[in-house]
């Protein structure tokens, strides 16, 4: 059996009293299942382009209509979950690891170490995000990997100032003056005690990190400096339906509800976490 | 508090120069040039132009040369609109766009303020939330979004406002609102979250016991006091809107600098990019000034030292 520890329990029965996040929860499990089974869910694939067919309104054939070039809407939000996700998830994971490791080595070892590191963030934090953001797309090039990287470069300072002082605060803590008066080593401390007493904070700043990516993603890929077509992510598809909105709205609409309620269900769902796992935590804005 | 901000305004010089020495290399280290295009010009022509912009010096050299025209007040002239001094593009675009997020900060602190008031003084009810939902929806939606609601309804379906440009009074609407959405859903939100923290404290319990009437002790003593952490708000505020107004001013045909700036990204306009960002990174280390004296004056329990 998995030995699951007492608290971990409580905070789920605590959080499945919270309707409106456990809707969530549910929504973007449903939300993720799509796009990772994106091809058994759809008839038709993101770039299959018929122009006979374009411009179409909802219909049995195409549910959610057809664009530009006569490609089936309901497929390309489908795979255009799959890379937002993507996005949203790896940058997330990226930030995490990143500011992670920088937090809690800077929080442990403080002295000069500390001090180098935190410039070194602070120099990140001056710099508005989306400015770096853009400014590192061009360099790493319009891809997936060059936004996971771009938006990675620019999520992570906000991780490590958290470990880091969460990391302080643990330092005086009975539980690892224990262990070094054990002889732990500083690195087993850090890790095998500290940080796994952090995971809730942590599970709460990633539900927060994730839907600000997504967000950034579709900014940039709205503004022409992210994903490229043919591919299709969220924020693409916002672009190619704001141009031909006049005469299309549902090519606006479509995607658009989608992000709405992804964007929504994140947010209720951190509400959620952080009240069981962060009561401390204030107000995060993401 | 003036050798508090002499030391603030002493340090941002540094930091601007950081920011300046970033961005300079990071648009130097991408691929693709200024004067790339699809025929290409025969190697004279690109050596004469190359040497005319000092493309063919090392990056730092050109950098050191760039950081000694600026220290002259001289921005260089743009790559992309040929002969215009960056200065002039900059003094022509940015009343316009200092206007434009002025109008969306005043929108957002006008809406978004008694909003969070309003929800905290009847917490748990429909008020409360209604007015949530409508905070939250507004941090969920991208900006793009609630601007291609806004010209749907109002300018395409109902034709009351122009969907774009920038002239007269009635097509200032749409884009301050798109602009301040944001921020105005930050604010009910901290708002709200601030007053209910203050409606915990004794001087409450004490004006109500007074025999103050509900109103008065919402809007006179408790709002006051809650709207000292907001305050902090306005820095994340200044930053938003900053970014917001790229995709404002691109998407409504606002000749503001946001625009200028995504494109200049785009088409390799090194001095114009430069220039632009040289300004917003004051804006922004300047606003963070402000609110942080803004702060200590509001709450004298604030000492500023660091």
């Amino acid at each position: 059996m998995i030995n699951v520890p007492d608290s971990q329990i409580k905070a789920w029965k605590r959080f499945k009293k919270n309707r409106l996040a456990l809707i969530s929860l549910l929504f973007l499990v449903a939300i993720t299942g799509f796009a990772v089974f994106a091809p058994l869910v759809t008839q038709y694939s993101y770039e299959e382009q018929n122009i006979s067919q374009k411009l179409e309104s909802p219909s049995t054939r195409h549910w959610m209509g057809t664009d530009t070039l006569g490609r089936d809407l309901y497929s390309r939000i489908v795979y255009g979950a799959r890379m937002s996700l993507a996005v949203g998830i790896f940058t997330a994971l990226f930030a995490l690891v990143l500011g992670t490791l920088t937090g809690a080595v800077a929080g442990y070892l403080g002295g000069w170490v500390d001090h180098l590191l935190m410039r070194v963030v602070d120099v990140f934090y001056i710099f508005p995000s989306l400015l770096l953001a853009i400014l590192l797309m061009l360099l790493l090039g319009r891809g997936v990997t060059g936004i996971i990287l771009a938006l990675g470069m620019t999520a992570w300072v906000t991780q490590a100032r958290l470990v880091r002082g969460q990391v302080l605060q643990a330092k005086e803590m009975a539980y690892v003056e224990a262990a070094r008066a054990l002889g732990v080593s500083g690195f087993s401390i850090v890790f095998k005690h500290i940080l796994p007493n952090l995971w809730g904070p942590i599970i709460v700043s990633l539900t927060m990190q994730i839907p600000s990516n997504i967000m950034s993603e579709s900014f940039l890929s709205f503004i022409g400096l992210g994903i490229q077509p043919p591919y299709s992510s969220w924020g693409t598809l916002a672009n190619e339906g704001f141009r031909a909105m006049r005469s299309f709205p549902h090519l606006i609409i479509y995607p658009g509800a989608i992000l709405f309620f992804t964007m929504l269900a994140f947010s209720y769902l951190g509400d959620g976490l952080r009240d069981v796992l962060d009561p401390q935590g204030g107000g995060t804005i993401f | 508090m003036i050798s508090y901000t002499v030391r603030r305004l002493a340090i941002s010089v540094p930091v601007l120069l950081l920011l300046a020495a970033l961005t300079f290399f990071l648009l130097r280290l991408a691929p693709g040039g200024p004067f790339d295009s699809d025929r290409a010009w025969p190697p004279e022509i690109q050596a004469n132009i190359a040497a005319k912009y000092e493309l063919d010096r090392p990056v730092y050299v050109q950098f050191a040369h760039w950081i000694r025209d600026v220290a002259h007040g001289d921005l260089r002239e743009s790559f992309q609109y040929l002969g215009r001094p960056v200065t002039m593009i900059v003094a022509e675009s940015l009343p316009t766009s200092i206007y434009l997020g002025f109008l969306a900060l005043v929108f957002s602190m006008a809406v978004g303020i008694p909003l969070g008031a309003v929800a905290a003084s009847k917490q748990n009810t429909w008020v409360d939330h209604t007015a949530m939902f409508f905070a939250i929806s507004g941090i969920s939606l991208p900006s793009y979004l609630i601007a291609s609601l806004l010209i749907l309804v109002f300018a395409l379906w109902l034709g009351w406002l122009p969907p774009a440009l920038w002239d007269e009074p009635g097509s200032w609407i749409l884009p301050v609102v798109t602009l301040g959405w944001r921020p105005m859903a930050m604010l009910a939100r901290f708002t709200r979250t601030s007053m209910l923290e203050v409606f915990r404290m004794d001087y409450i319990r004490t004006a109500y016991s007074k025999g103050l009437s509900g109103r008065a002790v919402v809007f006179k003593h408790a709002l006051k006091n809650s709207l000292i952490p907001v305050v902090t708000l306005l820095g994340p505020i200044a930053a938003n809107l900053v970014t917001g107004s790229f995709l404002v001013e691109m998407v409504f045909q606002i000749p503001g600098m946001g625009k200028h700036f995504v494109q200049a990204v785009i088409n390799r306009d090194y001095p114009l990019v430069m220039g632009v960002t040289l300004v917003y990174g004051t804006i922004l280390i300047l606003s963070n000034l402000i609110v942080d004296l803004l702060y200590a004056w509001i709450d004298p329990r604030i000492r500023l030292n660091d």
